[in-house]
């Protein structure tokens, strides 16, 4: 989750300085879900199809955070060579089959990824992420049912973070409760603390092993919180007073570093691993900086086979 | 290499089958493909002979497309049906943002191997929702293939080219054409590289470029136009995305003149496309291009209407007549 945090921090530091140039979206806040997320997976087989709030996810997935820095910088040794940048990242080497920039727009390739795996033996199961706004997009649904008439093995988590970008969802719904859906499909539908890493480890965990076993898709709602823009420059006027100060008193980080404090791990303890990844970010960073520009005269390739 | 006599839906059937039997990796899937057999009849009992790897699909073209775009990014082959193209719109954003982008974004790291099988156009009675003629859209996407066979022979090959090909291919059928009589096809033939034209029929005075079924509508005005002393040369471009321009400037270099019909709308259509390539490559035309398609109307239903809008064969002819004479 710190290494998350820290890439978000450098991000911000990198965009504030021209390096980072275009819409970035951070999910400083929001890092349990991937990580929790991702430990419950095995990423050798199983596929994870993001949101374009995706940093996160690609580095819970294991990328490193060198080719991250250097496709957000447009760099040639970018995890895409600079043709994704921050919100169409693409890592399938690491189980991260690509953010979307189309709200909504993964769940049907995710459970497109399913529908192979019920012919192709592997096993896989296939996590598609995506926010409460993407709740209300036809494509979801459409891939929602499908995925369940088909019993296919499909793990749907809503990132609920309130809101749906500067809108609350909840001037956008009805329902309180958006995991409550799933019973429009005929399939489960739970709740979950998506600030604790270990419940949606265990909760994925029981989605994928059903999903495994045949028993059809599932659906997870992790509420959490963004303790920063919906990008970066956003004022968030919208959030009402006090609103974000209870996001970062709940944020998964010093929840997390309160708890094992309690438990009695020394904080010098804690300290030198913040320092660690601190350094590793910071060197990542300096590398990508350090790299050559992706190559113009490559901008044809790879169209066609 | 066994000839069969086989009508334009038969010989899609053939092709499909031959694709599920030789590549264990592809599905077919789409809404009511499987058991009812496609509502025009296309894929009969392929699920008899294929089982789960041809299956029904709900009525959810976002699903469809995304699912194909999944799937193909996982290893399968996937021939999904959009039973309209007019449908295609309400998922165009699977074509357009999503399998279009996998490969570039990916540098070749992920593909998106899928066909989708649609069929157009104009057919008497056909509501303004069931007639378009979309290939514009699906061409002016880079990422994208489209062909647009129009015998059935073609519609045997060039499905098979598409299935065949790593990207994603665009496949436009005709439903007039499904059941319009037989013809010998030849099955079983190598899989042809995705691209090129065919000419239909040799001529000296005008090249005139088409596809789709309106290649038979212009190949009964040529018809006509020999009666006047008019030799027309008719060439079927078969694949929009990759064009054969060259077959096209070869034939404009012998001819001197050129005519583009297409059945969908003249603006923004792909005959533009064709007339600016010819005008770019600075091949001397003895005579201002023309194109035929159809003026800004929606569709129609009535057929006396839709006539007013799909050009009929006379109104090619005439046209053409006067721009070889004019």
């Amino acid at each position: 989750m710190q290494r998350i945090r820290y890439f978000e921090e450098e991000v911000t530091r990198l965009r504030a300085a021209g390096d980072v140039v275009g819409s970035v979206h951070l999910c400083d806040g929001q890092e349990a879900v991937y990580v929790g997320a991702c430990a419950a997976l095995d990423l050798t087989r199983d596929a994870v199809f993001p949101t374009y709030r995706g940093h996160g996810w690609t580095l819970a997935c294991g990328a490193p955070p060198h080719a991250l820095f250097a496709e957000l910088l447009g760099r040639a040794t970018g995890v895409n060579g600079g043709r994704g940048g921050s919100a169409y990242l693409t890592a399938p080497q690491y189980g991260m089959y690509g953010e979307n920039s189309i709200v909504g727009a993964g769940a049907p390739i995710a459970t497109g990824a399913a529908l192979a795996a019920t012919f192709d033996g592997s096993g896989r199961v296939a996590l598609a992420a995506f926010g409460d706004g993407a709740m209300n997009q036809g494509a979801v649904h459409e891939a929602m049912n499908f995925a369940a008439v088909r019993s296919l093995p499909v793990v749907f988590l809503i990132e609920n973070n309130s809101y749906s970008e500067l809108t609350p969802i909840a001037d956008m719904v009805r329902v309180d409760r958006l995991y409550k859906r799933a019973s429009a499909y005929g399939i489960p539908g739970a709740r979950i603390d998506g600030n604790d890493p270990s419940i949606v480890q265990d909760a994925v965990a029981e989605a994928a092993r059903r999903a495994r076993a045949g028993e059809g898709p599932v659906v997870l709602e992790a509420m959490t919180q963004r303790i920063v823009g919906h990008y970066i420059g956003d004022v968030q006027h919208y959030r009402p007073a006090g609103d974000l100060e209870r996001a970062q008193a709940a944020e998964p980080i010093g929840r997390l570093v309160a708890a094992l404090t309690e438990q009695g791990v020394p904080a010098s303890e804690l300290d030198a691993l913040s320092e660690r990844v601190r350094d590793e970010i910071a060197q990542a960073s300096a590398r990508a900086l350090a790299d050559p520009l992706a190559d113009p005269s490559t901008v044809l390739e790879h169209l066609y086979a | 290499m066994p000839d069969k006599n086989l009508s334009y839906a038969e010989a899609v059937n053939a092709a499909l089958a031959r694709a599920l039997e030789e590549r264990p990796e592809t599905l077919l899937f789409g809404e009511d493909v499987a058991l009812p057999g496609g509502v025009f009849g296309v894929t009969k009992n392929l699920r008899k002979r294929f089982g789960e790897r041809v299956f029904d699909t709900p009525i959810s073209e976002s699903a469809i497309l995304g699912g194909a775009v999944g799937a193909a990014m996982t290893g399968r082959r996937p021939i999904a049906e959009i039973m309209w193209a007019d449908f295609s719109l309400v998922a165009l954003d699977q074509l357009v943002n999503q399998a279009a982008n996998v490969r570039y974004v990916s540098g070749g790291a992920l593909t998106a191997p899928i066909t989708v099988r649609t069929q157009q156009g104009g057919a008497p009675g056909a509501c303004a929702q069931h007639a378009q003629s979309l290939e514009a859209f699906f061409a002016h996407v880079p990422g994208l293939r489209v062909c647009m066979p129009a015998t059935r022979q073609d519609a045997y090959d060039l499905l098979l080219s598409a299935i065949w090909c790593d990207d994603p291919v665009v496949v436009i059928e005709n439903r007039t054409l499904y059941h319009a009589g037989k013809d010998t096809v030849t099955l079983d033939g190598a899989v042809q590289p995705i691209g090129g034209a065919a000419v239909r029929r040799p001529g000296t005075d005008i090249t005139v470029v088409t596809w789709g079924a309106m290649q038979h509508r212009v190949l009964e005005a040529a018809d006509r136009l020999a009666a006047e002393g008019i030799d027309t040369e008719v060439i079927d471009a078969r694949w929009i995305r990759p064009f054969d321009l060259d077959a096209v400037l070869g034939s404009v270099r012998r001819t001197g003149r050129l005519a583009v019909v297409h059945e969908a709308h003249t603006i923004g259509g792909v005959g533009g496309e064709v007339v600016a390539a010819v005008a770019e490559s600075g091949t001397p035309l003895l005579r201002p291009p023309v194109r035929i398609g159809a003026p800004p109307a929606r569709m129609p239903a009535a057929p006396v209407l839709a006539d007013a809008v799909i050009p009929t064969a006379d109104v090619i002819a005439e046209t053409i007549a006067k721009a070889v004479r004019s």
